[in-house]
């Protein structure tokens, strides 16, 4: 599950990781107030930038630096006017129904510091780098080198000598070092305490001198925090911090019936049991020179009614031209999919051509029910086994 | 033979009283498993419908029944403590079949795991089929199946036309079905298959797995199954190339999906320039891997690797 900026933020608060000050509006008018509010407190510049889920924001508008209050109006009302459009979006964009409206901070170097789960040692991880204020990912492919990873110990978690040894490594000098060992050691709690799959900072910063602080003060910037979400379950506060504005509509009905579905561009809808087996019919409706409309997996347990809900949410994608069932049953009984899909395919009407391969556990009797099923349901084909479906569905589609 | 269960290993069921733990117990046992019992904290004492003994603790029932294998239905915010309760009991195969455990959770599993004490403990899972030994109905050699895999689709070692027997390493448990099907189709018998497991964080991997099956007599070939997400086909693959001697099969899921989106397992996710379907196939390719090019293909491509 990921979560905004402004939510992330605050868990970066509790967690006592220090950030510049900031408020979060919800009009363009609570914006100015904001400006106006963080100016008393001696800021002379601040950032509004929008709360969207998607990267790229700054390249697409949705942040911007204003000097007064007016600006932070102005601003703030164009950003909110309409769906921000970037690279991960969409061409549609999201909608932008919050802003962060943060005091703007002199900077006098930029770092990164995240952490993910290393899947190769099974364990948690501290990724590092001097390189702050970019992707960690552009960073991996231009300078890997840069790039500083240290294992923790997720019972333990990330032991004072270790966030030492990354802060000196990181180039971090004089009451910098313990300020950013700190940090470390709390974005690690958060991430371990948290369940959470990812938590970025980026950048961290480190400010100019100045009387009060000599060496500069290091502060969280920006954060990015995603969630196991199969550890919402015990992480109740953060469940209630999923945004359903920023998810498909589709994929919203799809989960209400426990149903795993992902809308792609193609035209073939897939419905599939098995996540391994969803995705690899996929590839063979590719591989047979067609593009995938979804990807669905029902699950080893779905009713009849889930059924005739993933055949009513693949319909109802406008780009559909054809749909192809491909079901090994294993504990799923094919004759149950069987009557099903017949029962689901009477009831919303298939004008497109579909295609059933059917394997697997009490087929036989399904292939009859098929069979029986077929006046009723005219563009129904069956296919004998996954080459010759996924070859009917591409010649059906083409024809 | 085969490998880490056959038809001796002796299962017992945690999670034994809940639905999907007593359908499954019974498939097991219809299948030949020798399951001996199960646990449920507070059912001590009493028997499931199939007769079977229920205890307290996984400690009672190995002490009582002699098991060496367990096979997890238990829910997923307890099955950590379930995986690690039966490796301090002595259980020596355990079979995770729960989906949705978190991964932080895991993390921890493996960490305890990784100590000298549990070195002969094997995991596999969570969020798998399970594993099968094929064996023939009615014989001393019922095989053993420990999982919700459909047993019929196999073709137990000994009853292969071909005379060829495969091992089978997937991180799907539908796909390895369809595996499983194409290759008894062909006459190909299975000595072992093993869902690995479709989460990031899980006990056995590919490479444990290839291992065993190259040192199995019985195994004439292998197939491997992966999927998009992390990188432990490429890993697989530079093992393939230095230590395996055996024909490897493989397939790859997930050419076709965007970066960015979880598709349906929790480890299928390709992120952060990482875990892509080409660069895994291109690794295996270069490891010699026959690597089916549709899903489709993956019984014919281990028949052509076998000489068949």
């Amino acid at each position: 599950m990921k979560i905004h900026e402004y939510q992330a933020r605050d868990l970066l608060v509790k967690f006592g990781i220090p950030v510049p000050p900031a408020i979060t509006v919800d009009t363009p008018e609570q914006a100015k107030e904001a400006f106006e509010k963080l100016a008393g407190q001696g800021a002379t510049l601040a950032v509004v930038k929008a709360q969207v889920h998607a990267g790229g924001r700054g390249k697409a508008g949705g942040v911007k630096l204003v000097k007064t209050a007016d600006e932070a109006l102005e601003v703030a009302t164009t950003i909110m006017s309409k769906p921000l459009v970037t690279h991960q979006t969409g061409p549609a964009g999201v909608p932008v129904n919050k802003l962060l409206v943060a005091s703007g901070v002199d900077i006098e170097k930029e770092y990164y510091v995240g952490m993910a789960v290393d899947r190769a040692s099974n364990a948690p991880v501290l990724i590092a780098s001097s390189e702050g204020g970019v992707e960690i990912e552009q960073v991996a492919a231009d300078n890997p080198s840069a790039i500083l990873r240290e294992p923790i110990d997720p019972a333990m978690g990330l032991q004072p000598y270790q966030a030492t040894k990354i802060a000196y490594k990181l180039g971090f000098v004089g009451k910098q070092v313990r300020q950013a060992a700190t940090i470390m050691i709390k974005i690690a709690k958060l991430f371990i305490d948290m369940d959470a799959s990812l938590a970025e900072i980026n950048p961290l910063i480190v400010t100019p001198a100045s009387e009060e602080h000599p060496d500069g003060q290091v502060l969280a910037i920006d954060a990015k925090i995603n969630f196991d979400d199969n550890a919402l379950f015990r992480h109740k506060d953060i469940a209630v911090m999923h945004d359903e504005t920023e998810d498909d509509p589709s994929e919203l009905r799809a989960q209400e019936f426990g149903l795993s579905y992902i809308k792609l561009d193609g035209t073939i809808g897939c419905l599939v049991n098995g996540a391994g087996l969803a995705m690899a019919t996929m590839d063979i409706v590719k591989l047979h020179g067609q593009e995938p409309a979804n990807f669905l997996d029902v699950g080893g347990s779905a009713t009849e009614e889930a059924i005739t809900e993933a055949f009513r949410i693949i319909l109802d994608d406008p780009n559909v031209k054809g749909v192809l069932v491909n079901i090994f049953g294993g504990i799923m009984q094919c004759d149950k999919v069987a009557r099903a899909i017949v029962n689901a395919a009477k009831e919303v009407g298939f004008k497109v051509p579909l295609v059933v391969r059917l394997e697997g556990t009490n087929v036989e009797p399904a292939r009859e029910i098929i069979d029986a099923a077929k006046s009723d349901v005219p563009t129904m084909v069956v296919g004998t086994d996954l080459t010759d479906a996924a070859k009917k569905i591409a010649a059906a589609v083409a024809a | 033979m085969s490998i880490l269960i056959n038809s001796d290993t002796k299962v017992i069921c945690q999670g034994i009283t809940g639905s999907a733990g007593a359908f499954h117990t019974k498939g097991c046992l219809d299948y030949g498993t020798k399951m001996v019992g199960g646990v449920t904290p507070g059912k001590g004492g009493q028997k499931d419908a199939n007769g079977l003994p229920i205890f307290n603790t996984v400690s009672e029932a190995v002490e009582a029944t002699g098991a060496d294998a367990s096979m997890i239905f238990v829910p997923p915010p307890f099955a950590a403590d379930a995986i690690l309760e039966a490796a301090d009991a002595g259980i020596r195969v355990i079979v995770c079949i729960t989906e949705g455990v978190p991964v932080m959770d895991m993390t921890k599993v493996r960490r305890v795991l990784s100590t000298d004490k549990f070195r002969d403990v094997k995991l596999i899972g969570p969020n798998c089929p399970g594993v099968i030994t094929p064996g023939v109905e009615g014989t001393d050699d019922p095989g053993c199946k420990i999982g919700i895999m459909p047993g019929y689709i196999h073709m137990p070692a000994s009853k292969a036309p071909t005379g060829k027997k495969v091992g089978i390493i997937s991180r799907s448990g539908t796909l390895t079905y369809e595996a499983v099907w194409q290759c008894s189709e062909r006459g190909i018998g299975q000595t072992t298959c093993v869902g690995i497991g479709g989460d990031p964080v899980r006990g056995m991997g590919f490479i444990d797995c290839l291992d065993l099956f190259n040192k199995d007599p019985q195994t004439d070939g292998i197939i491997m199954i992966g999927e998009i997400g992390g990188t432990d086909e490429e890993a697989a693959a530079d093992y393939i190339n230095m230590l395996i001697d055996k024909p490897v099969a493989g397939f790859i899921a997930g050419r076709t999906a965007p970066p960015g989106r979880r598709m349906g397992h929790a480890g299928a996710i390709i992120s952060g320039g990482e875990g892509g379907a080409d660069s895994k196939i291109a690794a295996l390719k270069a490891a010699g891997v026959h690597v089916a090019e549709s899903p489709a293909d993956l019984g014919s491509t281990m028949a052509k690797a076998l000489g068949l």
